[in-house]
């Protein structure tokens, strides 16, 4: 990696990371590609966010459904862990609780899938610094 | 993709469920199906919206309609007239408290978001071991501002103006203090971030540090700039094995792109942080010893002054903040200090991150303005109080703190109106009881986690806390005496007037607190051998009603330690002085034919 030398440098790697990001989205396969974070602290994994995270990873390869599977942080939603962040090409990010592997294959199936809403979701409850 | 045109999205957050959300749900298949409908809109339930006061709630997709307190009833009229004819049933519609104006456009739908994340913003959204997405989201952009374009003095009188406070308990302005440390001349300073968090039931700072490493890294390198040092050292529970890991990874990942390390971003100044572990004593987190602890020593406390930010660790001025309070940093110079300063009271900016615990439905992480009431947070945000039970108090403050009761529910939290209601910030602990928990058992639970963790150097502490308790053991063992209620106060003022270090000055609170709140609970106790909540053991009386007793010998069979005599079809019998109260007797019976006396 190289370094990062100046601020001028640091806004440009924000914009490529951006744009990496804006391409993945608009590029041949987006219409298909799915965003999935798997929230990974500590409360999540004591309640099974791994296992819930692999058994995604192997799903979605076997479906071969384009997805992008990543980790993440505490979503806040501790009494429905673990949390799972799905955000589908062109629409709102949508947060779904209690992912077991059972939920996990409901939302590949029925979310994913057909684009349908599954019981359970849960609202964004908070506004960002953006709002 | 979906068949459906519109989508009904039902909350089922259990306040919601409390009043009929089902219901509503059952009515919406029936109706939908009457209509012809039912390919075309989709029912779901949702979890909670976290605006439960005003239940059951409706949000209609894809225009993102908000319905408030509908009822079964009105489902008719929503299929009609907006599903059909798409226009709005406005009755239902939500009315802004202050301008009593019906919010009809999806874009005014935030009203009903009680949270702002600002120190929890990237937590849940970004992958904590990526450093790009954090660059992505205006990561190190501060630092770069504060080192290209502000001089020292610049940032710290932003954080002044900020209204920025700590986080870690005490509420001290986090400008002066940089300003302080800036102003201490010596050769080498340091820059601590206190990640001790030992409040029990408190995982704030944990979750910032395993979901946003990257922010509490940027901010005490932006302090170092500020105050002058090179040098930063995080304070960690070896207890946090994720949050070390992802602190390191997140460190190195700094390192490898200049952002810590010899002339950050091109300028003159450097910075680097280093991991110290602690071992998880809750006196630890105060400052002093903390330094102490990081230094090699004993974790005591010392007397200030001097304070750290005169003659800290190695005796060095040492600027020392909580995490929540660095994670705010960036924040306030990419956003300003101005608009930071509007959320919030007026003496207290900003957020608060709490941990909601105890018997309420939302248990997690939350973060709310300043100035939030109680009851926003325990009836809307926390979803209220687990299976339907009545509401009784909520602890903050943790060991040091003390109760909040349905008197304070509409209270704005902020510093100052927490510390008149007889309790404290805190760093964010917040445990909320209802009435199956007996105030005197709560406060020995505190106590009996402060006699583990003082240090012992203080006399009135060690010794002066352990006869709290031990008065507090009597009490719930039946065995208490009315003046022991003034040996209580007497002595809790005693012990906070005498102690060195903010553990013991604060450690009788929650003795204070659930005197001041629930006297009569103690009395009940005391004077009639009663727990009023039925909590303490030893004031349980398991009796079998002879009335009632079909002699099935189901409680002689499962009572442990043969407590229960009697013959097949005759009522039986509980001897007091066997029993151990374990209450087996009691959720067994078929026949409701064992009472608590
Ligand atoms: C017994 C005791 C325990 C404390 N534990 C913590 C802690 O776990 N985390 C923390 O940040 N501050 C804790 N503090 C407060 C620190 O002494 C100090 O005030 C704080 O770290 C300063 O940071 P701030 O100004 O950003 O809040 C504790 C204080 C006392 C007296
Ligand atoms: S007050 Fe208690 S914890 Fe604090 S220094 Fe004295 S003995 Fe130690």
């Amino acid at each position: 990696m190289e370094k990062i030398t100046s601020l001028a440098d640091l806004k440009r790697i924000k914009e490529q990371v951006q744009s990496k990001i804006k391409l993945r989205e608009q590029s041949a396969s987006a219409e298909k590609l799915v965003q999935i974070r798997v929230g990974m602290a500590t409360c999540g994994i004591a309640s099974g966010a791994k296992e819930t995270m692999s058994f995604l990873i192997e799903e979605t390869e076997h479906q071969a459904i384009d997805a992008v599977i990543t980790q993440t942080g505490c979503m806040g939603y501790c009494y429905a862990e673990p949390t799972v962040e799905v955000t589908l090409p062109g629409r709102q990010p949508v947060i779904f609780g209690h992912v077991n592997r059972e939920r996990a294959r409901e939302i590949i199936d029925r979310y994913i899938i057909k684009g349908e809403l599954i019981d359970g979701m849960i609202p964004v409850n908070f506004k960002t610094i953006d709002e | 993709m979906s068949d459906y045109n519109m989508q009904i999205l039902i909350c089922g957050g259990t306040g919601c469920k409390a009043s009929e959300s089902e219901e509503i749900r059952n009515v919406f298949n029936d109706l939908l199906g009457e209509y012809l409908l039912e390919d075309e809109v989709q029912v779901v339930t949702t979890g909670c919206f976290g605006f439960c006061e005003k239940g059951p709630i409706i949000k209609v997709l894809p225009d993102n309609t908000f319905y408030v307190h509908v009822t079964p009833a009105d489902v008719d009229e929503i299929i009609r007239e907006h599903l059909v004819k798409g226009r709005q049933v406005e009755r239902l519609l939500y009315r802004d408290p202050h301008s009593h104006e019906v919010i009809h456009d999806s874009k005014g739908m935030d009203f009903y978001k009680k949270q702002i994340r600002i120190a929890l913003r990237n937590c849940g959204f970004i992958d904590p071991e990526n450093i790009e997405e954090y660059i992505a989201r205006d990561g190190y952009l501060a630092l770069g501002r504060c080192l290209s374009e502000m001089t020292p003095e610049g940032v710290i009188d932003e954080i002044k103006k900020s209204g920025l406070r700590g986080r870690g308990g005490a509420g001290f302005p986090t400008g002066l203090k940089w300003e302080i440390t800036s102003r201490s001349v010596a050769d080498q300073k340091y820059v601590v971030c206190n990640a001790d968090e030992g409040d029990p039931g408190a995982f704030m700072d944990r979750s910032i540090l395993e979901g946003d490493p990257h922010s509490v890294i940027e901010a005490m390198t932006i302090c170092g700039y500020c105050i002058g040092a090179d040098k930063g050292l995080v304070y960690i529970r070896a207890e946090y094995p994720l949050a070390i890991q992802r602190l390191k990874v997140a460190l190195d990942q700094a390192r490898a792109y200049g952002l810590l390390g010899r002339n950050i971003l091109g300028s003159t100044f450097g910075f680097d942080i280093e991991l110290r572990y602690g071992a998880g004593a809750f006196v630890c987190g105060e400052e002093t010893a903390l330094i102490h602890s990081m230094e090699g020593s004993r974790g005591e406390p010392t007397v200030k002054p001097p304070f750290p930010a005169e003659s800290g660790y190695l005796g060095k001025p040492t600027n020392v903040n909580n995490v929540e309070t660095f994670a705010n940093i960036p924040v306030i110079i990419n956003k300003g200090a101005a608009w930071f300063s509007a959320i919030g009271t007026e003496k207290s900016k900003g957020t608060k991150v709490f941990a909601l615990a105890g018997k309420i439905n939302n248990v997690g992480l939350i973060e709310v303005p300043m100035g939030t009431t109680l009851r926003e947070v325990v009836f809307d945000i926390g979803g209220g109080i687990k299976g339907g039970k009545k509401f009784k108090s909520v602890q903050t403050g943790g060991p040091s703190g003390g109760m909040l009761t349905t008197a304070s529910l509409d209270t704005p939290i902020d510093y100052e109106n927490l510390q008149a209601a007889g309790t404290m910030m805190g760093s964010g602990g917040m445990i909320v009881m209802d009435e199956d928990d007996c105030m005197v058992a709560i406060a020995k639970y505190y106590l009996e986690f402060t006699l583990e963790e003082s240090c012992g150097k203080c006399t009135p502490c060690r010794i002066g806390n352990k006869r709290l308790f031990e008065i507090l053991e009597k009490i719930t063992a039946g065995n208490g005496k009315e003046e022991d209620i003034d040996k209580l106060r007497m002595l809790s003022h005693v012990i906070k007037d005498a102690s060195l270090c903010g553990l013991g000055q604060s450690s009788p609170n929650p003795v204070l607190s659930t005197l001041a709140h629930f006297e009569d609970e103690y009395l009940a106790h005391i004077k009639q051998g009663r727990c009023p909540a039925g909590k303490c053991k030893a004031l349980l009386k398991y009796v079998v009603v002879e009335d009632k007793c079909t002699g099935c010998t189901l409680c002689f069979r499962t009572c442990p330690v043969g407590a229960i005599t009697g013959e097949r079809r005759a009522p039986h019998f509980i001897d007091q002085a066997l029993c151990i109260k374990c209450g087996i007797c009691f959720e067994k019976c078929k026949f409701d034919a064992i009472e608590l006396a």
